[in-house]
């Protein structure tokens, strides 16, 4: 069953359309990545999806309940996570009252501090830190975790891996692989295309604010989703549904 | 001189409590509310009808007017800030600015324009003081707002440092946009703010009213001696709101012990003193450090 | 900026539009009411004029560049107290008004070096703090007898009717002027770099706009227009009190018919300002109650109608007599 689904969502910034007639699903338990170019919209669409953007029409369901007409928290406490693009997280609060302040307001669950530092062992040495003084791995471990004390059904990573060392995206995507291996769905958006592939159940290309191509990882061919990428190919535009 | 300066510290403390409301809706919500000091006001004469027309003592009347003016300022939040909020910084000054001059004349209106004081409701506490070595008196009724002035930002501290809703708060300061994504309502945090800030406003009030005579049209005066105390002590830091109101206290009473004209004066030029200052520095920041600014103005 | 490029945009019209035309005859006509209406009429006319004036100058201030001052009665009160001066050191009293003004205007330069680096609720109380601090300073001035206050008794010297009249011209005069100047300016390069500047002023400074040269300009004029609103209040009252010339009451007034009438519009503060005169000409009579009642209309309009009548009108119908607003040619 699918656990979110998106349909024909519209969104943008006054005259300007991100995100047109936008509509894709996610099955419980696993892991789609959105990849496209800069400007592509990716932003923009997970935005909308969590409800800190207001779309201009379409609907985003979250196990078939209608969340359109509800703001943010409200969607937080329904089960939709978002880390943000540039982690926003709380700098002059230490990692620890970040992760509290999620708890405290997110949905109620299972996930607390502990089972955090578990699952992200990066952040460990540093809860007692203010947000603002951490690298960058542990500012996007520290958003991470901030998502999961709110104990959501679906977790949507804007920006993945930007910026980071080669050796923190590795440690990240053990601790994500870790998380589905528990059953989270997890929605991502991924610069790096073999981390992309390798880790995604399912991908979608984004192009100006349309799916350019959409399948199962094993199933796209490299030059296709090259095209896709760069809007290369009109036939592209059509999608190879694997 | 020494005891101008002891005077003046005391002082602060009341500037304090009167600008830590303002300090944390400017914080906490980006909103500078011009009615803060005619809200001051306004608890100050609540807590006078207390007194005076339902016989309560003080202490009761004040403990009364908190939570009423509290509730004002949530409901002040939901009904007229959020919506100015909205539409950028012209508005929400606007808006509170005519605020203001409701609540002045309306106030005016209902208790007329005698000068009124709680000063003879609280007995020796108005006038007795303690003597303190180097010729110095220190009245007990400034000395005992200091201590509430330092106690009320403690449990300020407390609250934001300690608690769900302090957290909450700080996290929707830091980032509005951030705090919804973790679940946080961004408008009932700012309504929570408000109700705080409007309740600190009214206990600043009150202990004006037990000082000196208070009208319905000194709100403004109590607005800029607050703002003042803000920016003095750097905005959105709670415990600056306290070293700002002492800065701004000696110099108001170093000013009135030269004249006793010179009491707000020398309040109004330390804070564009220090505002300048700021510039200064911003300046001197701008353009590559002390040395470049003075080599440049000798070039 | 290439001065021979061809404009992307153009701003109003060249030639005066009809609404300009009217508005010259207007003042034509209202120059000679003194010479077929009686006396409580003239002065009702100046301070009709001072208003308009007030308004004209807060709207350029706030509604176009952005700089929401609680302060402009410091030169309203500054401009007043120089003509008191000057005519103690024996100017003639008519002149000493005006120049009483632009000194006032003059008090206006250093005080834009240091406060228009202040951005929004800063500038709007550091103006206020500004102005406190001049009323206390001039309460020191021997002449001015602190809270007291004095009256410009050289004004004695002419016969009443005459008086009246000459107010009454000046004041015409000078509401006109700086009306007419205003619309001037917004017309031209600097008017659309202002409104740049409000509604960004980083991104106006990223795109090679002076805005510290901008604003300045601007606060200048605004001070001179209420320094002169100023001065035609103190020939008009004849007494000067610190308390009254520096009360922030005339800020209320400014935001009040600026606010009702339509920020941001041209036309939209002299409508204020018409109808802040016949309110206060009703309701005038009930004293503390009438204010607290144009506070809570102001609030209203904030909340409500926060572009004014004008603008509410405009947005409905499309008119527009003295354009202001960019247009694609």
């Amino acid at each position: 069953m699918n656990l979110l689904d998106v349909e024909n969502l519209v969104a943008g910034h006054g005259l300007l359309t991100a995100v047109r007639d936008f509509s894709f699903s996610v099955a419980e338990g696993t892991a789609l990545a959105v990849i496209g170019a800069n400007g592509a919209g990716k932003t923009t669409l997970f935005r909308t999806i969590s409800g800190v953007h207001r779309a201009q029409s379409g609907c985003v369901r979250l196990a078939g309940r209608d969340l359109s007409a509800m703001a943010a928290p409200k969607r937080v406490a329904a089960g939709i996570a978002m880390v943000p693009e540039g982690r926003r997280l709380f700098g002059d609060m230490t990692v620890r009252e970040n992760l509290q302040v999620a708890g405290e307001h997110g949905r109620k669950g299972p996930w607390n501090l502990d089972r955090v530092i578990e699952a992200l062992p990066a952040l460990e040495p540093v809860m007692d830190r203010p947000a603002d003084v951490l690298s960058g791995g542990q500012r996007q471990a520290a958003a991470i975790g901030r998502a999961l004390m709110c104990n959501p059904r679906v977790l949507l990573l804007d920006e993945v891996s930007l910026g980071l060392s080669p050796v923190a995206v590795d440690s990240l995507y053990r601790s994500l692989a870790l998380l589905r291996d528990a059953g989270a769905t997890m929605v991502f958006v991924e610069q790096d295309l073999d981390r992309a592939l390798a880790f995604a159940d399912r991908i979608v290309c984004m192009l100006e604010g349309r799916i350019a191509l959409e399948g199962r990882p094993e199933r796209l061919d490299r030059s296709a989703i090259t095209a896709a990428y760069f809007g290369l190919d009109e036939r592209a535009g059509e999608g190879v549904h694997a | 001189m020494l005891d101008a300066i002891v005077q003046g510290i005391l002082l602060g403390g009341y500037y304090a409590i009167l600008a830590a409301g303002l300090s944390l809706m400017f914080g906490v919500v980006r909103f500078i509310n011009l009615a803060h000091g005619d809200l001051a006001m306004l608890g100050a004469y609540l807590a006078l009808f207390c007194v005076e027309r339902l016989g309560l003592p003080v202490w009761l009347a004040v403990a009364a007017t908190l939570p009423a003016m509290a509730a004002l300022g949530w409901l002040l939040q939901a009904t007229i800030f959020a919506r100015t909020l909205k539409a950028g910084i012209l508005l929400p000054l606007l808006a509170t600015f005519g605020l203001g001059a409701v609540l002045q004349n309306g106030m005016f209106g209902l208790f007329g324009s005698d000068t009124k004081s709680l000063g003879n409701h609280i007995g020796s506490l108005s006038w007795s003081s303690w003597q303190v070595p180097f010729d110095i008196s220190v009245g007990k009724l400034p000395m005992f707002t200091f201590v509430v002035a330092v106690f009320v930002l403690g449990a300020l501290h407390l609250l934001l440092a300690r608690t769900k809703v302090g957290r909450a708060i700080r996290a929707t300061s830091i980032d509005p946009e951030a705090a919804e994504l973790v679940g946080i309502e961004a408008a009932r945090v700012h309504r929570v703010a408000a109700a705080i800030a409007v309740a600190l406003a009214a206990l600043a009030g009150a202990f004006l009213a037990m000082r000196a005579l208070i009208t319905p049209y000194a709100g403004p005066a109590q607005l800029i001696f607050a703002f003042e105390a803000v920016v003095i002590g750097g905005i959105g830091s709670l415990w600056g709101t306290l070293v700002g109101g002492i800065v701004l206290g000696i110099a108001q009473s170093l000013g009135a012990w030269l004249s006793p004209q010179f009491f707000q004066l020398a309040g109004h030029v330390i804070f564009l003193a220090v505002l300048g200052a700021r510039l200064w520095r911003t300046h001197v920041a701008e353009h590559g450090g002390w040395r470049n600014v003075v080599s440049g103005v000798r070039a | 900026m290439n001065e021979n490029a061809r404009p992307i945009f153009t701003v109003a019209p060249r030639r005066a539009s009809p609404a300009g035309w009217i508005a010259i005859v207007a003042v034509a006509m209202l120059a000679v009411v003194p010479l077929l209406c009686g006396g409580p009429v003239v002065d009702k006319l100046t301070t009709l004029c001072v208003y308009v004036l007030l308004a004209v100058m807060w709207n350029l201030l706030a509604g176009y560049a952005g700089l929401v001052s609680v302060g402009q009665q410091a030169f309203f009160g500054l401009g007043g107290y120089f003509a008191l001066r000057l005519v103690e050191a024996g100017l003639p009293p008519y002149p000493a008004l005006v120049a009483g003004a632009f000194a006032s205007a003059g008090i206006a330069v250093p005080i834009s070096l240091f406060l228009l680096r202040l951005r929004n609720g800063e500038f709007a109380i550091a103006m206020w703090v500004t102005a406190e601090a001049f009323r206390l300073l001039v309460m020191f001035d021997p002449l001015v007898q602190g809270e007291t206050g004095t009256s410009l008794l050289a004004l004695n010297a002419y016969e009443p009717d005459l008086r009246r009249n000459l107010t009454y011209w000046v004041a015409l005069a000078s509401m006109a002027a700086m009306t007419a100047g205003s619309y001037w300016l917004l017309c031209r390069r600097i008017g659309w770099a202002a409104r740049a500047i409000r509604d960004d002023e980083d991104a106006a400074a990223s795109i090679g706009i002076e805005t510290m040269r901008v604003k300045r300009v601007i606060f200048i004029v605004a001070a001179l227009g209420c320094a002169l609103a100023g001065c035609i209040w103190l020939a008009s009252a004849i007494t000067f009190q610190p308390r009254t010339n520096f009360g922030v009451q005339w800020t209320v007034f400014m935001l009040f018919m600026v606010l009702v009438g339509g920020l941001r519009s041209f036309e939209g503060p002299i409508i204020g300002a018409l109808l802040f005169f016949a309110v206060q000409e009703i309701f005038g009579d009930f004293g503390a109650w009438y204010l607290a009642g144009l506070g809570a209309v102001a609030v209203a309009f904030a909340l409500y109608l926060p572009e004014g009548i004008w603008g509410a009108l405009r947005s409905r119908t499309g008119i527009e007599l003295m354009p202001t607003q960019v247009k694609h040619p």
